[in-house]
């Protein structure tokens, strides 16, 4: 079963690389969005993954009887979904702020901050 | 052990002694920046109270801090775990002399910084929450140097970038806009690279505490190989990215100038040097043997960012972006301390952060300074500031010289440190290009600094001004800055740059302690692990 995952993986990584490499910023950001789900999914099946055993100990025992499934990665997983969507939130909020500012999504003609025609620096003393 | 046994042992999973009281400074630094951060957050409508709120929450960080260093100075590492778990189970703080040393520092730094920002942030900015960010990014950042967990340092990371961006927003110009756009983006990829190494980590040794994975690592055949290679790899590219190391640097002259100058300046101290201190922490404790399989590449990218980022510096006629590649032939520097990878690199490296740290932010803000009294960040149009003020002239001259790395001052003494240790050393095929690399970035840098000095300070007026002759400023722009309340915080940190430059020796001695303690990492083991460990 990992092996399917970890092509689909695979093919999550490629998209929102092919994406992230795009010029307009909307398709930067979906890049991004993908990408977060990449790795949430990789670090998922960093804990192996095994079905139909939840992490659940019996009544009256202190131990689990049978093998079950890893708890961790679920944690790590949860964290990390919270973090990339709120950021993913911020930077949608950001990039529209910024094409209504600079009228503009792509990201080569957002020149604001490092002018393209710049001045020389002073060349005597 | 699947029994129907009633009692169970619980001291094997779980601390059963109560914390010592003093132990809970390891938590302090965070706890205090969180809650000053949200007591900031509530208040955030009553402007004139934010800043000596911050100020003084940020004074209490700088005390708990000093506090825990000394601490860990006389007691060694020190380690808490969270909940109680024992580790490798729970996450644990494990704090040594390296991660007190920069927080310590770094808190210094935010002090001085929330000083400045009570002159130069406005209402406006203070409703817009400047404390509360500033607090929280100083959560993430100590927190980052304290915590003993990968994933944990992850967490703390995502806490300083979303700090970091709300900062850098603040005021909504275009230009800011256009630069968080960039810093956003490619600050995001970064960190979700080191997320992936971190999963990647898991996988392989099933457990996220440093310590834990330091032994793991050690006890493998063939520590630098396998998928432990590709890990390293992707470590070193997200480390890389997150301190802005050639070729992954150009989110930093892209965003550093374009938020308010106390913002740049805390971003100039802090930001670059936590990736800076994850590499140090991951490459030379955790991954040692992947260190020496990539010294060669790390002292490469070292060389280039050193080189690249002193030239950009001289091609610039805006202050701040020309401050920005400053920022980076510094990373340049410290890189080259983790491609030699000997005690005393190392050592010259954490020197060469404390001194970046300090010297940096008292740059940017005497950048603000010269915007004050100048009415513009472009040397072409600044001039006569010697003029104006004889004592900031001076200030601004001492800085140039230590984050050029002349004697007497603070970077005098880790650049000797780093290339000392790059020409001792016979492993690495570019040990001798390394030390020489070091070199010219600091005369590269001199000329640029020097440049600095002589137009906007020596120059009688603005470009086109007769020699010895005096012109005002033709064209001002609104001032971001007023008062008097610049002064201290400049003062602060010149005399921390003079006095390191000065009294090197405790400074000298703490880092190599620091050094020694990722280097031969029994203590930092022993302390989360107990005496069997």
């Amino acid at each position: 079963m990992e092996s399917g995952v970890v092509i689909l993986i695979g093919l999550f990584f490629t998209v929102a690389v092919y994406l992230m490499l795009s010029k307009q910023l909307v398709r930067i950001l979906l890049g991004i969005a993908i990408l977060g789900n990449a790795v949430n999914m990789l670090i998922f099946t960093n804990g192996r993954l095994t079905r139909e055993v939840p992490p659940l100990i019996p009544e009256n025992l202190y131990t689990p009887a049978t093998a079950t499934a890893n708890p961790l990665p679920q944690a790590l997983v949860l964290t990390a979904i919270v973090i990339s969507f709120s950021f993913f939130a911020f930077l949608l909020v950001l990039a529209f702020r910024a094409y209504q500012e600079l009228g503009t999504d792509e990201v080569n003609s957002m020149r604001i901050a490092e002018p393209e025609h710049d001045q020389n620096p002073p060349q005597g003393y | 052990m699947a029994g129907s046994s009633v009692s169970v042992d619980l001291s094997q999973a779980m601390a059963t002694a109560p914390v010592a009281a003093g132990d809970w400074l390891v938590v302090a630094p965070s706890l205090i920046t969180m809650l000053g951060g949200a007591l900031c957050l509530m208040l955030r409508k009553n402007t004139d109270l934010q800043p000596k709120l911050g100020i003084a929450f940020l004074g209490a960080l700088v005390l708990a801090s000093l506090t825990l260093l000394v601490r860990v100075l006389d007691h060694g590492v020190i380690t808490m775990v969270m909940g109680s778990w024992l580790p490798p189970f729970g996450i644990a703080f494990t704090v040594d002399a390296l991660g007190a040393t920069l927080s310590f520092i770094g808190s210094i730094v935010a002090f001085c910084g929330g000083l400045f920002g009570a002159a130069s942030v406005d209402s406006t900015g203070r409703r817009y929450g400047f404390y509360p960010f500033l607090l929280l990014l100083m959560t993430g950042v100590c927190g980052a140097f304290l915590t003993g967990d990968v994933f944990n340092l992850y967490v703390w990371f995502e806490v300083l970038l979303i700090s970091s961006y709300g900062l850098l927003v603040l005021g909504n110009d275009r230009i800011q806009l256009d630069g968080a756009v960039k810093y956003g983006v490619l600050n995001l990829v970064g960190t979700n690279l080191f997320l992936i190494a971190t999963g990647l980590l898991y996988g392989i040794f099933g457990t996220l505490n440093m310590a834990d994975i330091s032994l793991k690592v050690a006890a493998l055949d063939n520590p630098a190989s396998g998928t432990l290679a590709t890990v390293a790899a992707l470590y070193f590219l997200a480390f890389a990215m997150k301190a802005a190391a050639f070729p992954v640097n150009f989110w930093l002259p892209a965003s550093y100038h374009t938020p308010n100058v106390v913002v740049s300046a805390v971003f100039a101290g802090l930001l670059t040097k936590v990736g800076v201190y994850a590499l140090i922490r991951v490459f030379v404790l955790i991954l040692p043997a992947s260190r020496d399989h990539l010294a060669d590449l790390i002292a490469l990218v070292a060389i280039v960012t050193l080189i690249t980022g002193a030239i950009g510096a001289l091609a610039q006629s805006e202050v701040r972006r020309l401050l920005g590649y400053v920022v980076i032939a510094g990373i340049g520097s410290m890189l080259a301390g983790v491609a030699v990878g000997s005690t005393l690199a190392i050592s010259g490296a954490i020197f060469y952060a404390v001194h970046s740290i300090v010297v940096m932010t008292a740059l940017y803000m005497a950048a603000g300074v010269m915007h004050m009294l100048g009415g513009s960040y472009d040397l072409r149009k600044l001039g006569g500031l010697y003029r104006k003020n004889v004592a900031f002239a001076g200030v601004f001259l001492v800085l140039g010289f230590a984050v050029s790395g002349l004697p007497p001052f603070s970077g005098f003494w880790p650049k000797i440190m780093l290339v000392d240790a790059a020409f001792r050393d016979d492993e690495l095929r570019f040990g001798t290009a390394l030390g020489a690399a070091i070199l010219v970035s600091g005369f590269l840098t001199t000329l640029a600094m020097g440049r600095v000095w002589i137009f906007a300070f020596w120059r009688g007026g603005p470009e086109g001004t007769p020699d010895g002759q005096t012109a005002d400023a033709v064209e001002v722009e609104a001032p971001q800055l007023s008062g008097g309340a610049v002064w201290l915080p400049l003062g602060i940190l010149t005399a921390l740059v003079v006095y390191f430059g000065l009294q090197p020796e405790w400074m000298i001695e703490l880092a190599t302690q620091g050094a020694s303690g990722v280097d031969q990492p029994f203590g930092y083991q022993r302390s989360v692990f107990g005496e069997q460990g």
